[in-house]
């Protein structure tokens, strides 16, 4: 399959910018790089520690779309709510939840975000806004656009974003959700994560319209396509998007046009796409590498990457000493937190 | 220190695999991500991918090796300015391999036995003597607990089918909309799955939304969401993010609505642990238990009945008129045969006990009120002292919410028992059109009555 289209949304009459997006000044590059970089080392460890046999179930790692997450959150303003499926750990580590208690939920301890009791795909943060860590492909849409309502019954200016994958895209309610935001004009950005594909199943054997920036067109949802391997281009189409729910115009489509690196979970031998297909994509179009190249042009040293990129292993291997030391959740906690 | 690449387990069940091919040669540079080998599971060969920069230092387990155990190491990569010198020094990654190779902390040894907590049931209000009693139907019990609840608490919001304009499609709503407005009183397209969702979003985000299904036999499009969303987001959050919900609706058999319309969904609720359930039967429980709901923070699942609605009872007229979830009343007092009913089921039951009482027999009649958590000391206290029970549902008998009171009697009151525990239930069959069909397809008084007789061997 060829790589994500750059002009498919100009071809498609959609309302899009095909412009450069605006540069990033150092210090916006640098933040991005690093949040960028947090992310990609985080979920390298977690997949030895789930090779390691410390991490159980299933793990589904964001390799690859990092650029996404991490443009989104830079347009998003506290109060804002994050909302996505089980490939999670990315959106929580963009919204400032700590390595620590994410990495010590995968090994199911006491530390972790719920106690152990969630894992992988089921943590929350009230503090930074984060509402899961879904299970059931296309649940959160629903539920991010039930954040957007009590946004809008508050009468405050949040806005709530609702990431869900190109699989996730073909589910009914989701067009019950988009049929109800824009009824209701909710103030929610529908962020749909195309890394083409569905587990094992590429798009174009799933969906009769994958230009997913056009599934709002019958309720009159706009949407865009956008180059979610570029973190500048990310964040310009969410703020945009944002602006739009701020205004009350209702909600916004962006489809971020990405790619997964690694399996669909830890067990996927990944037959439904050549080596040479991923390398690709690495080699030309790594949202990490991007920002590097820009810096090195700018006269950033390879010295000063290499610092941010010690500091974020750091952390990393911290999460992992915490997640493996912590105890796992006293026994009493079984029968805990099922009803308030 | 150079860094032990260790065989990785690539399944959640797989203990150990083939090294079938080695993709990188010792002395090769090796970039984080880098596929360097191939390792043959039981299901499928997988791709090993670097997570260390460096240079392949030496290869330790040789390609075509064949149950290579996890963890076992299998390469090692040298760091940055370190050579084939420094092998010896090879350490696994950190902490790490000791972690995995030690039990996790309290696991492998058997846990100290944990008891389930028992739920511990309140007691109804006192109704101050000389309190007015009004006279209204179910219909407008709720109505009014919806009222008094929006009144109030500014977060509490309902949303459905024809909830507003159309004034409810069983008139539940009546006024709602024109003293609450359009911002609290939200018609819904018809999309349960949908606006449940949204319903329970807005409930994570705090608010206290009072979801309305035109019945519960829609609901079934939405039962995703109320199980996997609303029930289990308390404990899959460790106690963060809870979920104050109430949905509700007519539950059960219409009439002459056939199968599809006619359905009890009281045992499917109840089965979830997350969801309370309470299905009252009388105007003054559907007011008091609907209030209750409202201000219960967790999900509750509140099943009214259609053929119920339009019935009459006195309700006290006070202000603040709750009744605690998860307590059963004692509907009529009697000493033969316990009889267990809820919602619609009481109709038959009580009806039974006057014809019972003809013949002599005094039957204890419980209305459960709420299902989950399930008032097990009421029902046991009663078999005590009558040695007998009958339990009455319009669901089917298969897993039904009467096997559950019949398993409960026999874990706490089997030897006060006189008779085995009889259920009365719907037929085993989807519900016929036919008004014949469907009058023999559900519980009757007959049935009640002579399964009560049975019990008492007359």
């Amino acid at each position: 399959m060829a790589a994500p289209k750059k002009t498919a949304a100009k071809e498609q009459g959609q309302d899009r910018d095909n412009g450069p997006p605006p540069e990033f000044t150092r210090e916006q590059e640098l933040a991005a790089l690093r949040d960028m970089l947090l992310i990609r080392r985080f979920e390298e460890k977690a997949g030895q520690l789930y090779g390691m046999g410390a991490i159980g179930g299933f793990c589904h790692l964001y390799i690859g779309q990092e650029a996404v997450v991490v443009g989104m959150q830079m347009a998003l303003k506290p109060g804002d709510q994050v909302i996505t499926g089980y490939r999670d750990h990315g959106h929580m580590l963009a919204t400032g939840m700590d390595a620590k208690g994410v990495m010590a939920e995968l090994t199911g301890r006491r530390g972790g975000y719920s106690k152990g009791k969630g894992g992988s795909m089921h943590m929350f943060s009230m503090e930074k806004n984060f509402f899961g860590g879904h299970g059931i492909v296309g649940a959160q849409v629903s539920l991010g656009t039930g954040l957007a309502l009590a946004n809008r019954y508050r009468g405050n200016d949040s806005v709530s974003v609702a990431y869900f994958g190109d699989g996730a895209a073909n589910q009914g309610q989701v067009y019950e959700s988009f049929n109800m935001a824009e009824l209701w004009k909710l103030p929610v950005i529908y962020v749909i994560e195309n890394n083409r594909y569905a587990m094992g199943t590429a798009v174009s054997r799933a969906s009769a319209q994958t230009d997913f920036s056009k599934r709002g067109i019958s309720f009159n949802i706009p949407g865009e396509q956008v180059d979610g391997m570029d973190v500048r281009a990310v964040k310009a189409a969410g703020e945009k998007a944002v602006a739009w729910c701020r205004e009350g115009k209702g909600p916004f489509i962006l489809e971020m046009q990405t790619y997964r690196y690694r399996g669909h979970s830890m067990s996927d031998p990944a037959k439904y796409r050549t080596r040479e297909e991923v390398e690709k994509v690495r080699h030309d179009q790594d949202p990490i590498e991007q920002v590097r190249n820009r810096l090195l042009a700018a006269k950033v040293t390879e010295q000063d990457l290499k610092a941010i990129d010690a500091d974020v292993r750091k952390i990393v291997n911290e999460a992992a000493d915490f997640a493996q030391a912590d105890p796992e959740p006293d026994v009493a906690e079984l029968y805990t937190d099922v009803y308030r | 220190m150079p860094i032990q690449v260790l065989m990785p387990a690539l399944s959640p069940t797989m203990e150990k695999g083939n090294l079938s091919k080695w993709l990188k040669k010792e002395g090769e540079a090796i970039k984080s991500g880098d596929v360097i080998a191939e390792i043959e599971t039981d299901k499928a060969t997988m791709e090993v991918e670097a997570t260390d920069e460096g240079t392949l230092g030496k290869i330790l387990i040789p390609e075509g090796t064949a149950d290579v155990a996890v963890n076992t190491p299998i390469a090692t990569i040298l760091a940055d300015g370190e050579s084939a010198a420094d092998l010896g020094k090879a350490a696994a990654p950190a902490a790490e391999t000791k972690a995995a190779q030690s039990a996790p902390p309290a696991a492998a040894e058997a846990p100290p036995a944990v008891a389930a907590p028992q739920s511990v049931a309140e007691p109804d209000p006192e109704v101050p003597v000389g309190t007015e009693m009004v006279t209204q139907t179910i219909r407008e019990a709720l109505r009014d607990a919806m009222a008094e609840e929006m009144r109030r608490d500014g977060d509490v919001f309902i949303m459905g089918e024809e909830v507003a304009e159309y004034q409810g499609a069983y008139k539940v709503t009546q006024g709602l909309l024109q003293e609450f407005g359009a911002r609290r009183v939200m018609d819904t397209p018809i999309t349960e799955h949908g606006f449940a969702g949204i319903g329970v979003g807005a409930a994570m985000a705090g608010l206290k939304p009072i979801v309305e299904f035109m019945t519960f036999n829609f609901a079934m499009q939405a039962i995703d969401q109320i199980i996997n969303s609303a029930a289990k987001t308390l404990y899959m959050s460790g106690g963060q993010m809870g979920c104050s919900i109430v949905f509700r609706g007519p539950n059960g058999a219409a009439a002459r609505v056939a199968a599809q319309h006619s359905q009890d969904y009281s045992s499917w609720y109840s089965h979830i642990p997350g969801l309370k359930v309470v299905a009252p039967y009388s105007a003054a429980d559907a007011k008091g238990l609907l209030k209750a709901a409202i201000r219960d923070p967790n999900p509750v699942i509140f099943l009214e009945n259609e053929v119920l609605y339009g019935h009459s009872g006195e309700v006290p007229k006070l202000d603040d008129y709750i009744i605690p979830i998860g307590k059963a009343r004692i509907a009529r007092a009697g000493k033969d045969v316990s009889i267990i009913a809820w919602s619609n089921g009481m109709t038959y039951a009580l009806k039974a006990a006057d014809e019972l009482a003809k013949e002599g027999i005094e039957a204890e009649v419980i209305d459960l009120r709420t299902l989950r958590p399930m008032d097990t000391d009421t029902i046991i206290a009663s078999v005590k002292k009558t040695g007998r029970a009958v339990t009455v549902e319009e669901g089917w008998a298969q897993s039904g919410v009467g096997a559950e009171i019949a398993a409960r009697i026999m874990e706490h009151a089997f030897d006060y028992l006189d008779a085995p525990v009889t259920r009365v239930s719907g037929k085993d069959v989807p519900m016929p059109y036919a008004a014949n069909l469907e009058k023999l397809s559900l519980p009757s008084v007959a049935e009640v009555v002579q399964a009560a007789k049975s019990v008492c061997y007359r």
